[in-house]
């Protein structure tokens, strides 16, 4: 499809679009033609500052600067950003609560050929896992957009997620996001699926599955895993009994943790969590990734009509 | 420097070491060695180098100081509350749960303190982050930092030190403590991240030597730093562990540990004697006017 763009693409415009804020300041490590954030070096070269391939040293410079009143994205693939320099985002940026915010590209095994070394599946966990840390994973490039703005206009730290893959669209150009608001976009009471980032495609996909099958299958978007939209969590598990949580990330920790832990917490029901089972990636092309680690609509169908079947007596 | 500001300067250290010990002392840990050696360039910093306002902490065009060591937090909040940003009475609450003042500088709650550290390597960093912010913005504001030479065994001070010069932040000037102590003994035999002087003027900096602990000399590097264009400054200050109590001087062992009460009266006893010498008066709870 001609209109697919990768959240990475849609990340770099939004940055170029709101850059006109002359407190906005961007830093790359050495990645800006791959994250994009060369979409806003190209209109603002004297805000954009390159850090060179030392992501620690970048994030705490991102926080010296937000000292200075500015609002600092600084960005790197998802595995150095979050994972490599994690305790510096957690002593200098979380633990004083500046303005920082961080741009992860490349999230996921969908990154592909790189292989395992550069797929981060670990991010939500350990960045959602962090005091004062919000977390955006938007799945396609209008809400992609949506988080840029959403995390200049609420100070203090963020953690945006965004993939390699171009995508289609899933939202329309005037949704209406909200911060901490998961996104109903499909009617269901049999099970709710819901789904971030790269996975509300196969979320949409398996409620077509599903209806073939007789199952009508409630999906949505949770783009904002934290803070959790608890209250969507508490009414999907009320009203469906059951939820499949998706996402390109461990099934440990990241965004299937957050809802077990409201559903836990608010109204107990069956889940399933689809996303990678405590592995590292491989290369390979992304679609054949995502089959080999079971992130495909099927999967998502078969873990929901499970559910559902044990739910009803089916 | 005139004799006179000097002895002033002196003076006022010798009220920040004794409410170096004191706070230690009340909280029955901290890191003392650290702190006493680099209480004289702190000293120096916020009461003749550093333009700050105690009234207006946040003051945008204020000079900046990052405690990149950040374990001698009793150094930079006597120094602090010296300067008038908080209570000096506040200080008895050092490290405890009732007290603002964390165990490692929190700039979230502690007036006048520019950025959390505690994690080494980190300030460094964030030091070059706001002279980074300075040149960007037309800024005339300085940025002074203050590592350790134990900590310069962290890989993230060499990544600071790359980026400082290759941006040319001649806004920027980094005390090194130079004591040659760290936690398991001499830095020449943990894993050596000397020779400095030389290493900084490899990454690209103008580098000032001196006694960490003679004002005259310090004053000398920071006017140095400031005239200075197109590169940071490194301060190489060589300084002694423990400066000022006979007892602790020299010694890893005083790193993180607190005095008894017979040490910390001892070392109470000594320090008035400094002060003194100096020409100024026995101090009770550091009330003496320099």
């Amino acid at each position: 499809m001609a209109d697919k763009v990768a959240t990475r693409e849609a990340y770099g415009k939004a940055l170029a679009e709101f850059g006109a804020d002359k407190d906005i300041v961007v830093l790359d490590a050495d990645l800006s033609k791959s994250t994009m954030t060369n979409e806003f070096k190209k209109v603002y070269p004297e805000r954009f500052v390159n850090m060179g391939i030392a992501e620690a040293n970048m994030m705490d410079v991102a926080a010296g600067i937000s000292t200075c009143g500015k609002t600092v994205f600084a960005s790197s693939f998802a595995i150095f950003a979050a994972g490599r320099a994690w305790e510096q985002i957690r002593n200098t940026i979380c633990y004083p609560s500046l303005n920082v915010k961080v741009g992860a590209t490349h999230a996921g095994i969908s990154v592909g050929e790189d292989g395992a070394s550069h797929q981060c599946v670990e991010d939500l966990a350990i960045m959602r896992v962090l005091p004062n840390m919000r977390v955006i994973s938007p799945c396609d490039a209008v809400s992609a957009r949506w988080a840029v703005k959403a995390a200049i206009d609420n100070p203090g730290p963020f953690y945006l997620r965004f993939g390699r893959l171009a995508v289609g669209k899933v939202h329309g150009d005037d949704a209406d996001f909200e911060l901490g608001k998961g996104i109903r976009l499909r009617d269901g009471d049999d099970v709710t699926i819901m789904a971030t980032g790269l996975m509300v495609h196969e979320a949409l996909l398996a409620h077509e599955i599903l209806k073939r099958k007789g199952i009508a299958a409630r999906v949505v978007d949770m783009h904002t895993i934290k803070p959790l939209d608890e209250g969507m969590v508490e009414a999907c598990a009320r009203e469906t009994g059951a939820i499949v949580t998706c996402e390109e990330h461990s099934v440990m920790g990241g965004f299937g943790g957050a809802v077990a832990e409201a559903v836990c917490r608010r109204f107990p029901v069956p889940m399933r969590m689809v996303g990678i089972m405590d592995r590292f990636g491989k290369s390979g092309k992304p679609q054949r990734l995502m089959e080999m680690y079971g992130l495909t609509a099927s999967d998502v169908a078969g873990a929901a009509a499970e559910l559902a079947a044990a739910k009803g007596g089916r | 420097m005139d004799k006179g500001k000097s002895i002033k300067l002196e003076l006022t250290a010798a009220r920040v070491r004794k409410s170096i010990l004191g706070q230690v002392f009340a909280a029955s840990s901290g890191h003392p060695g650290g702190s006493l050696s680099c209480a004289d360039m702190l000293t120096y910093l916020y009461f003749h180098e550093m333009e700050v306002d105690p009234a207006k902490p946040r003051w945008e065009g204020r000079d900046r100081f990052v405690l990149s060591k950040g374990h001698c937090s009793p150094a930079l909040y006597a120094v602090l509350a010296e300067r008038g940003f908080f209570p000096k009475d506040d200080l008895k609450g050092f490290r405890s749960a009732d007290s603002y003042l964390e165990g490692h500088p929190s700039m979230k709650s502690v007036p006048g303190v520019d950025m959390s550290t505690g994690s080494l390597g980190q300030g460094i960093s964030a030091a070059v982050g706001m002279a980074i912010a300075g040149k960007l913005y037309g800024e005339g504001f300085r940025v002074y930092a203050m590592i350790g030479d134990g900590e310069s065994e962290e890989g993230q001070v060499w990544e600071a030190f790359m980026c400082a010069a290759h941006y040319k932040l001649d806004n920027l000037c980094c005390f090194l403590d130079y004591n040659g102590l760290q936690i398991d003994g001499s830095i020449k035999d943990v894993v050596s991240p000397e020779p400095f002087a030389e290493k900084y003027r490899a990454f690209g900096w103008n580098v000032v030597e001196i006694d960490g602990h003679d004002f005259a000399a310090i004053e000398r590097a920071a006017l140095e730093a400031r005239a200075c264009v197109g590169r940071p400054t490194a301060v190489v200050a060589a300084t002694v562990k423990g400066k000022g109590v006979s007892y602790m001087e020299n010694q890893a062992g005083w790193h993180g540990a607190a005095p008894n009460a017979e040490q910390y009266a001892t070392a109470l006893a000594e320090l008035d004697a400094a002060i003194a010498g100096l020409g100024g008066a026995n101090g009770n709870g550091g009330d003496v006017d320099g």
